[in-house]
């Protein structure tokens, strides 16, 4: 049983680095970073079975995938604070010279990507070639991706979708963070999507919800049980609940923060509202 | 001078499923992928010989590159297969984003190239796919000229190490390279000697460049065949070499002058040796339906056209 409060503590730890990061450059994506910080945690520290370092392959160990790459702020914190690359290096996000790209990419050759993201829709098409090359290598480790709910309005996800249950690529575990918020309002305002749920199983996958996504038991087990689902012939797939900011108050619950950097009273709040744990960088 | 003959026509296309064939017997980590054009890309041999390591993804050529892109996360060699349109211009961000950008190892082959694909129309054709594809950072671009090339090229780039955007055709064109021939990736090959004009060709108008320079030829006027397999990286030192002695040049591929082959040419030649040049190639226009042979006639793709810019550049020496 992981140590609960370790990993919390890690999270707080993470959502400093966030909001330090996106407020040093001015730009960034701070809202859905928070909101899937305890998803990431708890995928680099308990769920996934990684070797020590990092090559390309990855062939022995599981394998993650943003495909929202707007979200650098928080991979690139949990891969730092996984011993990915030194943690001081997040000083240097957004920055010329630097291997933090706004968006993160494989071009600069930093440990822990193995895809650039960005431009949005791409990810799950890449995870499942992932997986592919893995069944090919009689290797039995999972793929994990993640996907903006927003991002399901690519059309790339769709022909995905029915690829990889039409395949078979049941060693795959996609998980969709649903915080129902983009760029320019809700989901639903934008444009409503209606069940995701029916959606995916319409499609032929497995589908199970973590309704408390922000909390790190709740995800400890629904991925769990998620893992339990792999290799019974279908994909799987996630639905994360969370709430996009959390974690700072003025953030929460609001598109405002998508991709809003935090000037330096609001940063001082939002790390009041978040105390340092494992030490800043 | 050195005159080229050949004993039959072939598909270059079908020159792709053959080194793709042998690839599947010689090389463990090549996979191949297709968007329900198999028969067209003549992939048959591979996928029977090697079912496993073939992905019918369906009529889908975005989430194809990706799953490409995915599997050469664990080694393989993914070799990507529909219509130049499709392979290029329909999922320009996707390669763009998940291959070039990420630097992975796929092969993107693409069949039915420029307006190869006749009747259907331009729908279906693509005069822009070499301009698409050499603009992206760290892409190889290559367009052999029959069917032993197309084969030899295809077995050659499964040995190097990044993406590669492999260019070829649907009709029957005459087979006159050897069977045995070695494939140099960035490497021209000079097929005739001169002094009076180089014709830099890529594609199936490098037979018709030779065919153009035997008429030439009987008309008092040397020319200088050089045949750019690869369009990118380009042999700058083979064209630099040949206008130095020749003076002028003639560039002809079946894609628009603008982004093609011809301007990579002009680029190098403005850079260090400013030469007078004359395009064959279209003229800013989408296709239209008409057999090939219509087509290349009606849009000046053939040897007759080549002598016609050659006849001109001279007069600009």
């Amino acid at each position: 049983m992981p140590n609960i409060k370790e990993l919390e503590d890690l999270t707080t730890q993470v959502r400093r680095d966030i909001l330090r990061m996106v407020h040093k450059v001015n730009s960034g994506h701070p809202g859905g970073s928070l909101g899937c910080a305890e998803f990431f945690v708890s995928l680099y520290q308990e769920l996934m079975e990684r070797k020590d370092g990092f090559d390309m392959d990855g062939i022995g160990e599981d394998l993650f995938f943003l495909s929202n790459g707007h979200i650098s702020p928080v991979f690139y914190s949990v891969l730092a604070r996984s011993g990915y690359f030194p943690v001081e290096e997040l000083n240097t996000f957004r920055l010329i010279d630097s291997r933090l790209q706004g968006h993160p990419t494989t071009h600069e050759g930093l440990p822990g990507i193995r895809i650039a993201s960005g431009s949005l829709g791409q990810g799950m098409s890449v995870a499942i070639g992932a997986a592919q090359a893995k069944k090919l290598n009689k290797d039995d480790h999972l793929i994990y991706s993640l996907h903006g709910d927003g991002e399901l309005q690519e059309g790339q996800n769709w022909e995905a979708i029915m690829y990889a249950s039409a395949k078979k690529v049941d060693n795959l575990i996609s998980t969709v963070d649903l915080n129902q918020q983009q760029i320019d309002g809700s989901t639903d305002d934008v444009l409503p999507m209606g069940s995701i749920r029916a959606k995916f199983e319409a499609f032929g996958w497995t589908v199970l919800d973590i309704e408390k996504g922000n909390d790190i038991e709740a995800i400890l087990k629904g991925m769990k049980e998620a893992k339990s689902l792999t290799g019974k012939g279908k994909p799987v797939c996630v639905l994360l609940h969370t709430v996009m900011g959390n974690g700072v108050d003025f953030m929460m619950h609001t598109h405002a923060w998508h991709g809003k950097a935090p000037n330096d009273e609001q940063l001082a709040t939002g790390l009041e509202q978040n105390a340092e744990t494992l030490g800043d960088y | 001078m050195k005159t080229y003959t050949y004993t039959e026509k072939k598909d270059t296309r079908s020159g792709f499923g053959a080194g793709l064939a042998e690839l599947g017997r010689t090389n463990p980590n090549v996979v191949a992928l297709c968007a329900d054009l198999i028969g067209s890309l003549k992939m048959n041999e591979f996928i029977d010989e090697n079912p496993e390591r073939f992905f019918q993804v369906g009529i889908a050529e975005a989430n194809m590159m990706g799953i490409a892109a995915g599997l050469t996360i664990g080694g393989k060699i993914p070799f990507t297969g529909t219509f130049a349109n499709f392979s290029t211009g329909r999922v320009y961000d996707q390669i763009r984003q998940s291959i070039a950008y990420s630097g992975k190892n796929v092969k993107i082959c693409a069949s039915h190239a420029g307006l190869t694909l006749g009747e259907d129309g331009a729908t279906h054709q693509i005069l822009e796919d070499i301009g698409l594809m050499k603009m992206l950072p760290g892409m190889v671009v290559i367009n052999p000229c029959d069917y032993n090339q197309t084969k030899a090229a295809t077995i050659a780039i499964a040995e190097h190490d990044g993406p590669v955007y492999l260019r070829f055709g649907r009709p029957s064109v005459p087979k006159f390279t050897p069977a045995d021939q070695k494939f140099e990736i960035g490497k021209a090959i000079k097929f005739t000697e001169g002094t009076d004009v180089t014709i830099v060709a890529t594609g199936h108008l490098v037979w018709e460049a030779l065919e153009a320079s035997k008429t030439l030829n009987e008309a008092g006027i040397s020319a200088e065949v050089i045949n750019i397999h690869t369009i990118k990286p380009l042999d700058d030192k083979a064209i630099l070499d040949s206008v130095a002695k020749t003076g002028c040049v003639v560039t002809a591929e079946e894609h628009n002058y603008l982004g093609g082959l011809g301007e990579s040419v002009a680029r190098v030649l403005a850079l260090h040796q400013p030469t007078p040049q004359e395009f064959v190639a279209t003229n800013d226009t989408f296709g239209e339906s008409g057999t090939p042979t219509q087509l290349m006639d009606k849009y000046g793709l053939n040897s007759e056209a080549i002598i016609k810019a050659v006849k001109k550049v001279l007069k600009r020496k």
